[in-house]
């Protein structure tokens, strides 16, 4: 594979600018995701009104694939109600598994839908999904 | 230097393995000693009285003897276990009863996990206290620290002759001329899965009480675990898995077992395996570990000067003297994961993470570093193509 197609532009400026890292003082939902085979361990946090996720954001460490998909994960379900989150993604972790989601959803999951070709590199799918599945975790509690 | 005796560069062009400290490859020797087993004497050892069993007998007690003569001791001190990781939680289940409430368990910091959860778990079973000896600037142990954790409650310390992390090989010697000078009874375990390639070792002129490595890190298969314990110790422990083998009688209400290294040895041992083993003793031996030792020494000097030519590149323990082939980095400001993933994408195996190290890399705060190890079948140009692809990484992120 290309390096081209892992590490994008898009993927290499969301792990450069540090966007969506940050802390949530007071946040709802504290999740801490942690991939020992390489270190990577990040926190995500929720803040959450009336089923809407007002603020969302992670911090931690990792690779740049898990920085930048964490950060896309914030672009994405910022301000949406959390059943449009949780579907979002669902799809995101199924298309990373390789399954199969409809055009309609894989509109929704907007500039996530670059790590698509990380489907093909079992090594780094723990670092795509890390922040993923650290919500997905959240969406389970609430 | 041999890269040739070993098949899978045959069959991998392209591939540059520097990962050797996590598993090395295997020469044709290994394989061929082991495939010959299959096909002319495998039988079940020590039980049958036919010819074929008493073949497998044979060649299982001669693996045992290469073995011994390789690390100084005798056979009858020798167990075959799965794994180093294996051999050291069988040491902290025999030596259970021997401890008590508020004893010291001493354990090196620098420790593999293998080396380091069986005794937070023994730790944790007897209420006993846990201490680590801490190290260095240049990663070897803190003798001061060493001395003011002695205490006379002190059982047992255990630690890494050499740190798969670092490459940093501790001065054993010094160390338990140390702990013996303070008190004789207190036991010494060695994890030895580092360093049993690189250097020749003598469990007897060191005094080391139990030590450990296993076969896949020295040219050996995977599977097979040495377990050295001193023979009046053998005498002296429980048994540890019981069954077939490790038996002297049986009775319906009680059993008697044997009072050797058997009795470690329960079930039905791979003889396959413990002939690998004494192949790969074979090749190194015809090779000289001496000659391994200066090889590599060359290697890894060449490697250390190149990487130092690289500005974007954070090297630790570089000025330790005494280490393996073994180097630990990181390209500045780039997570080591992403550096592995660009150098496979050029077909060079190097590890990265934290190493099954994780206190020793949180006590130095690197959340993950790159480890380059390397063996007698690296190249210069293998370490030029690594330098390469390193510029690659450097290209991608800065």
């Amino acid at each position: 594979m290309d390096y081209n197609k892992i590490y994008t532009s898009l993927i290499m400026e969301h792990n450069k600018s540090g966007h969506n890292k940050r802390e949530i003082k007071n946040a709802d939902y504290i999740e801490r995701g942690h991939n020992p085979n390489c270190g990577d361990d990040i926190t995500v946090q929720l803040k959450i009104k009336d089923d809407k996720i007002v603020d969302g954001a992670f911090i931690g460490i990792g690779c740049a694939i898990s920085q930048a998909s964490a950060s896309i994960l914030f672009d994405i379900i910022n301000g949406k109600n959390i059943n449009e989150a949780k579907h979002i993604v669902e799809s995101y972790l199924k298309m990373i598994k390789k399954e199969e989601i409809s055009e309609e959803d894989k509109e929704k999951l907007e500039d996530a839908v670059i790590l698509e070709n990380i489907s093909n590199m079992p090594a780094r799918v723990k670092c795509a999904t890390l922040a993923w599945n650290g919500v997905k975790i959240i969406f389970n509690k609430i | 230097m041999h890269k040739n005796k070993f098949p899978i560069f045959e069959n991998n062009r392209e591939l540059v393995y520097l990962d050797s400290a996590a598993t090395t490859q295997k020469p044709k020797e290994v394989l061929d000693a082991m495939y010959n087993y299959n096909i002319y004497n495998n039988a079940s050892p020590n039980r049958g009285s036919y010819k074929l069993s008493l073949e497998a007998t044979n060649l299982y007690k001669e693996s045992k003897k290469n073995v011994a003569t390789f690390i100084g001791a005798e056979s009858e001190e020798i167990i075959y276990t799965k794994s180093a990781t294996e051999s050291l939680n069988l040491i902290s289940y025999v030596l259970e009863k021997e401890l008590k409430k508020n004893d010291e368990i001493l354990v090196g910091i620098s420790s593999h996990h293998s080396n380091l959860v069986p005794w937070q778990e023994l730790a944790k079973r007897k209420n006993i206290v846990l201490k680590y000896i801490y190290l260095d600037k240049n990663g070897e142990f803190d003798l001061s620290d060493l001395k003011n954790k002695l205490s006379n409650n002190t059982r047992l310390v255990t630690f890494s002759y050499a740190v798969n992390t670092t490459g940093v090989v501790h001065d054993v010697k010094k160390i338990i001329n140390l702990i013996k000078t303070f008190n004789t009874n207190i036991k010494i375990i060695v994890d030895g899965a580092q360093i049993v390639l690189h250097k020749n070792i003598d469990v007897k002129k060191l005094d080391i009480d139990f030590f450990v490595f296993s076969a896949h890190k020295m040219f050996g298969p995977i599977g097979i675990g040495v377990l050295y314990i001193k023979k009046e110790l053998i005498e002296k422990l429980p048994p540890f898995l019981y069954g077939g083998d490790m038996i002297e009688f049986v009775e319906e209400t009680k059993s008697i077992y044997k009072n050797n290294y058997e009795k470690y040895e329960g079930g039905t041992q791979s003889v396959e395996l413990a002939v690998g083993l004494s192949a790969a003793i074979e090749f190194i031996n015809k090779i000289g570990i001496k000659k391994i030792e200066t090889y590599e020494k060359e290697l890894h000097d060449y490697l250390l000067s190149k990487l130092k030519e690289l500005d974007f590149i954070e090297i630790y323990f570089e000025n330790q003297k005494n280490k393996t082939p073994v180097i630990a980095f990181n390209v500045k400001n780039v997570h080591s994961h992403d550096v592995s993933q660009i150098l496979d994408m050029n077909n060079i195996a190097i590890r990265t993470g934290h190493h099954c190290t994780q206190p020793l890399m949180k006590y130095l705060n690197i959340p993950s570093c790159c480890r380059v190890s390397l063996s007698i079948y690296n190249t210069e140009n293998d370490i030029n193509k690594l330098i390469k692809s390193l510029y690659k990484v450097k290209e991608i992120f800065y």
